[in-house]
């Protein structure tokens, strides 16, 4: 064929489909993309392929015994999973938890941010091409995360630590020390990566202006956490709604303009820091004492309803719950992160090539089990 | 910190816009009859002083008699939030106004909604399952689900 031939052959969209498995979708989920050519003109997520019945479970069970299954909801991310239900119990039973029960807390909540994001850029770059070296390397420092974990709670993935009314149990004696060694290695670690991809061509050029997020989109989707950041809306529960002891300590809230990959990219390395920061106040102040408020194994909240919720690493999550004064919710709602996060996936994918939208699906950092709960 | 504004004083400023629209009031909640659910949503989230932007989560409970079908809206200039609450009666057929039309966060949860608790939400552009294949026999969250 002449080049005039091929210039007017007639082309047509065609429906391509990405997962339930595939190694860029993170999970089990699908994306259902129309093509034109190699350009990306329309999407629709797929979802359900992990669904558990999480939110049926919990009226079968006790309060205590929900603990655990809020564990495989983000699996990346269990303790800020757990921290939100015990808040949202708390604060329908009005339970008052002792001093050091909220620095530990604080502690691991702040650890576990540090964890999540360690997989999430490394899978964003990962994402981006860099094939695994750079997953490689976060996934070594997460390792000393985990152990930490290990320590206080003998589990690696599922930590089911919190209780409510404090936390299971008290931190041993060697692990404030190993905590401390930790942060000073970390606080390297951050400076290290980010030399080397902070101004890496290649990642610039793959992520920076690409996916663009518009803040007024990221508002009307309810979008949270770093995706939100990242496009400007300075929110974070932390400081805008201060749960636990968060007044106390001093850090800024990462936040970036332009809402493209390479901002949210910027935005977690950020938050890195400032989590290294609030760790190191917390280590400073730590008091003694209990570790877990009296309460009944079997509690039964007054009949009524809460919502408590928290800045997890993805987001905001939440647990609205509501009790009929015995010993299992009457209704337990989550408010799920990364399934409103990915509402926005359509508008920030059109118009760019495939290879882009794997990239753009990475940058938000999304959990399957938190998806389809 | 978040303000959770008081129920009782935003169902005063509604009731004088578009009286007749509440059910009912509380400290943190309003009860709005289904049928006027989107013109209350519409004042929340266009008056400039209440300015509820963010769509934080849709839910339903099942209370056997009734559904009860709960929204929390939060304004991020103003950094507050109210619940708002809407029911419905009949239990063969429950339906309520989607309000994916004013917030595109109310898509995918509407949805699951629909879903799990089966209330059909009427105006909504693309309401099918969303979790559950398009085969399964009921909605699960309902309390007389498999029994």
């Amino acid at each position: 064929m002449t080049t005039t031939e091929i210039m007017t052959l007639k082309t047509e969209p065609f429906v391509l489909n990405f997962g339930p498995v595939h190694p860029s979708t993170h999970g089990v989920y699908r994306m259902r993309t129309t093509l034109d050519g190699e350009v990306v003109i329309d999407l629709e997520p797929v979802v359900g392929y992990l669904h558990r019945g999480i939110e049926k479970l919990t009226e079968e069970r006790t309060y205590g015994g929900i603990i655990p299954l809020t564990d495989r909801l983000d699996y990346i991310s269990p303790m800020s999973n757990n921290l939100a239900y015990c808040l949202a119990v708390e604060k329908l039973a009005g339970i008052k938890i002792p001093e050091r029960a909220e620095y530990i807390r604080v502690i691991m909540a702040e650890l576990q941010r540090l964890a999540n994001h360690c997989i999430a850029v490394g899978s964003f770059l990962n994402d981006a091409g860099a094939y695994f070296t750079p997953f490689m390397y976060t996934f070594r420092e997460r390792e000393r995360i985990v152990d930490l974990f290990e320590m206080v709670c003998g589990q690696r993935l599922t930590y089911n630590y919190m209780r409510i009314g404090g936390v299971s149990q008290d931190i041993p004696e060697e692990f404030l020390p190993a905590l401390n060694k930790l942060l000073d290695r970390l606080a390297v670690f951050i400076e290290e990566y980010e030399t080397l991809l902070k101004e890496n061509e290649i990642l610039l050029a793959r992520s920076k202006g690409v996916g663009i997020l518009e803040r007024d989109i990221a508002i009307a989707c309810g979008m949270s956490g770093p995706v939100a950041r990242a496009s400007g809306i300075k929110r974070d529960l932390r400081k805008d709604d201060p749960y636990s002891i968060y007044d106390r300590f001093e850090f800024d809230i990462a936040t970036c303009e332009n809402g493209d990959c390479y901002d949210r990219y910027r935005v977690r390395i950020e938050e890195m820091r400032q989590s290294l920061c609030i760790l190191r106040q917390a280590v400073k102040d730590i008091p003694g004492g209990p570790v877990k408020a009296d309460v009944p194994h079997l509690i039964r909240p007054p009949a009524g309803e809460a919502y408590g919720h928290l800045e997890a690493p993805k987001g905001e999550l939440g647990f609205y719950i509501v009790s009929d004064n015995s010993i299992a919710p009457y209704r337990c709602h989550i408010r799920p992160t990364s399934l409103i996060n990915l509402g926005a996936l359509r508008d920030m994918v059109k118009g760019w090539k495939v290879a882009d939208l794997i990239i753009i699906f990475g940058s938000i950092d999304i959990t399957m089990g938190e998806v389809d709960r | 910190m978040t303000v959770a504004l008081s129920g009782k004083d935003i169902a005063a400023r509604v009731e004088e816009k578009l009286p007749g629209s509440l059910e009912d009031s509380g400290d943190d909640y309003l009860l709005v009859k289904a049928d006027s659910l989107v013109a209350v949503a519409e004042f929340l989230k266009n008056t400039e002083s209440l300015n509820f932007d963010y769509f934080n989560f849709v839910t339903a409970v099942d209370y056997y008699s009734y559904f009860e079908v709960v929204y929390r809206l939060e304004s991020v200039e103003h950094n507050h939030s109210i619940v708002i609450k809407t029911r419905c009666y009949d239990r063969d057929n429950p339906a309520v106004p989607s309000l994916a039309g004013l917030w595109q966060g109310a898509n995918f949860q509407e949805r699951e909604v629909y879903d799990l608790m089966g209330i059909k939400f009427e105006g909504h552009p693309n309401l099918k399952r969303m979790f559950l294949w398009d085969g399964f026999e009921g909605h699960p969250l309902r309390k007389d689900w498999n029994k």
